[in-house]
């Protein structure tokens, strides 16, 4: 990659960071070179993940936090991710219409389609990640998909894992009910202005599950009122005591090998896969799946004849 | 390269309230498969050149029924260039009177789309000019 790109990535200019993130997010060999130009100067920025269902008041939130942050003198990108359609590919990506009010302010935000990936982001969200810590910003803020269920992978992204909740979305909580609570660094009961904010901060208190190591973290919980940025300057504390915590048992680092650990893993598997199958025709595929079908022999044999090819 | 999804920035500057017509585009073009980015009302041009270069789209389009296109475009087309986001595709729609669509079109806007516009038109319209950029670039 051309030192001159390089620069401007690092000193954050938003037309070529926006540019290498559509670059990561298109993959390929282009992407690799380019994050391995910038990896070297990575491994700076907190990354700070807001999940939790739709409507809870993520992407207002996420406006009401970088705003806190910038007046804490911080460099603030945000990533916020929505669904694509599985039948066209095509996504309305809306959560830039809550964060009207960072025009003009240098936080630099970038939505991002799931593009297929379940998990509640997007493949190419741990590369763009890379590209905004390469681009000297202090805090990364991301936004999930928000579909519920299952919504785990962001706690592997980021250093600190919001779990959002509001009131009035019936009486169960939604975090527990999508098994997201135990991803959860802090918990937040947005929408405080509404009937029931205390009884849901209270029932989440009580599922906490009680970790018997007195020193381990326990995940605040909090009332925010992000439409008017009630409770977000304590939720700022929270989220500094956290990584605060983080550094002085030298869990940031342990968090980031786990994660390293996975990607490694994941990358690897996609890389044999294709490095073994490159070379084998369409019809010598048929052929096994038919050997397998008429049950002449089984899959072992078939992956078996394959690895040692 | 083709296959990557096309990117659009749907609009409305200045003051005017008229949402319907570029929400109705928003979903079209979705269902089209494209990534719509939609902002809502009351967009400064700043707003709208700094959303273009941070969303990097590969499309801007503005609608716009309050007559003011002719004051506001071209702020919007000076803040681009002045960004360096030139690689965009511009298309507008709205009211916009005949005789104004000249210079819309030599302030860069390649498409101009009024009232009762079928929206397959327009997608269409989306679709072939950027199969046309992305063959170019590819060369
Ligand atoms: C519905 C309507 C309203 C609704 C708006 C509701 C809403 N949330 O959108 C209400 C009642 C609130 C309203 C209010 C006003 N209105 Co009004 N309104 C209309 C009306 C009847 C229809 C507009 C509409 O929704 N069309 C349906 C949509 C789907 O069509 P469209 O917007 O044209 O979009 C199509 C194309 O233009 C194109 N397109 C549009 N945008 C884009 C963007 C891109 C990127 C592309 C590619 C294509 C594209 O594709 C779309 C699909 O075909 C028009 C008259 C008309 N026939 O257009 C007057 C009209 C726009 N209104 C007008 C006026 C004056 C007003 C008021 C000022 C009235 C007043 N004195 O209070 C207020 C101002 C409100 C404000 N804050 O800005 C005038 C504007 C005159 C002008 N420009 O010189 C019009 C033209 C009526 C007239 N003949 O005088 N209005
Ligand atoms: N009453 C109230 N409404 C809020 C609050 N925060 C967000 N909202 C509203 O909740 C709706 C969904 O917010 P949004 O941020 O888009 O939620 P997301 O889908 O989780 O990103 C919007 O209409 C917001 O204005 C709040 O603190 N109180
Ligand atoms: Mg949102």
């Amino acid at each position: 990659m051309n030192s001159q790109l390089l620069s401007q990535i690092q000193n954050g200019e938003p037309l070529a960071v926006a540019r290498a993130i559509t670059r990561v997010e298109r993959g390929g060999n282009d992407a690799r070179n380019l994050i391995r130009a910038l990896f070297p100067y990575t491994g700076r920025a907190d990354i700070i993940g807001v999940t939790g269902a739709p409507g809870t008041g993520k992407s207002t939130l996420v406006n009401a936090l970088a705003k806190e942050f910038r007046t804490r003198e911080k460099r603030v990108a945000i990533i916020a991710v929505d669904p694509s359609s599985p039948f066209t590919g095509g996504a309305l990506l809306g959560d830039r219409f809550r964060m009207q009010d960072l025009a003009g302010t240098g936080i630099f935000i970038r939505s991002m389609a799931s593009r297929g990936q379940l998990g509640g982001l997007a493949a190419a969200v741990s590369d763009a990640i890379l590209v905004l810590d390469a681009a000297q910003f202090d805090v990364i803020l991301i936004e999930t998909v928000g579909a519920g269920q299952g919504e785990v992978d962001i706690a592997k992204h980021a250093h600190t894992t919001i779990v959002l909740e509001a009131p009035g979305l019936g009486d169960d909580i939604q975090a527990l009910k999508a098994g997201i609570l135990e991803i959860a660094d802090v918990l937040v009961v947005n929408k405080a202005d509404r009937d029931g904010a205390n009884a849901t901060a209270a029932a989440l208190e009580m599922n906490l599950n009680l970790n018997p190591d007195k020193n381990a973290w326990r995940p605040p919980v909090l009332k925010t009122i992000a439409l008017q940025g009630k409770g977000i300057g304590e939720l700022a504390d929270a989220i500094a005591a956290h990584q605060k915590y983080l550094g002085e048992n030298h869990l940031r680092a342990k968090k980031e090998a786990a994660r390293f650990n996975d990607e490694l893993r994941e990358l690897l598997q996609r890389e044999l896969l294709h490095k073994k199958l490159q070379n084998v025709a369409a019809e010598q595929w048929q052929t096994w799946i038919d050997e397998i079908t008429t049950r002449r022999r089984d899959v072992y044999a078939i992956a078996e004849e394959i690895l040692n090819g | 390269m083709s296959d990557t999804p096309i990117r659009v920035l749907v609009a409305k500057p200045g003051l005017d309230g008229h949402d319907r017509g570029a929400k109705v585009v928003a979903r079209a073009m979705r269902d089209a498969g494209m990534e719509v980015i939609y902002t809502g009302i009351r967009q400064t041009p700043e707003m709208i050149a700094e959303a273009a270069l941070q969303e990097d789209v590969d499309v801007v389009g503005l609608s716009i029924l309050s007559g003011a296109h002719l004051e506001l475009f071209p702020r919007v087309t000076e803040l681009l260039k002045e960004k360096g986001k030139t690689d965009v595709l511009l298309v507008a729609g709205g009211i916009i009177p005949d005789e104004d669509i000249p210079q819309l079109n030599a302030m860069g806007f390649t498409g101009v789309f009024g009232p009762g516009t079928n929206t397959n038109d327009l997608v269409k319209f989306v679709q072939a000019e950027m199969a046309k950029r992305r063959m170019h670039n590819a060369q």
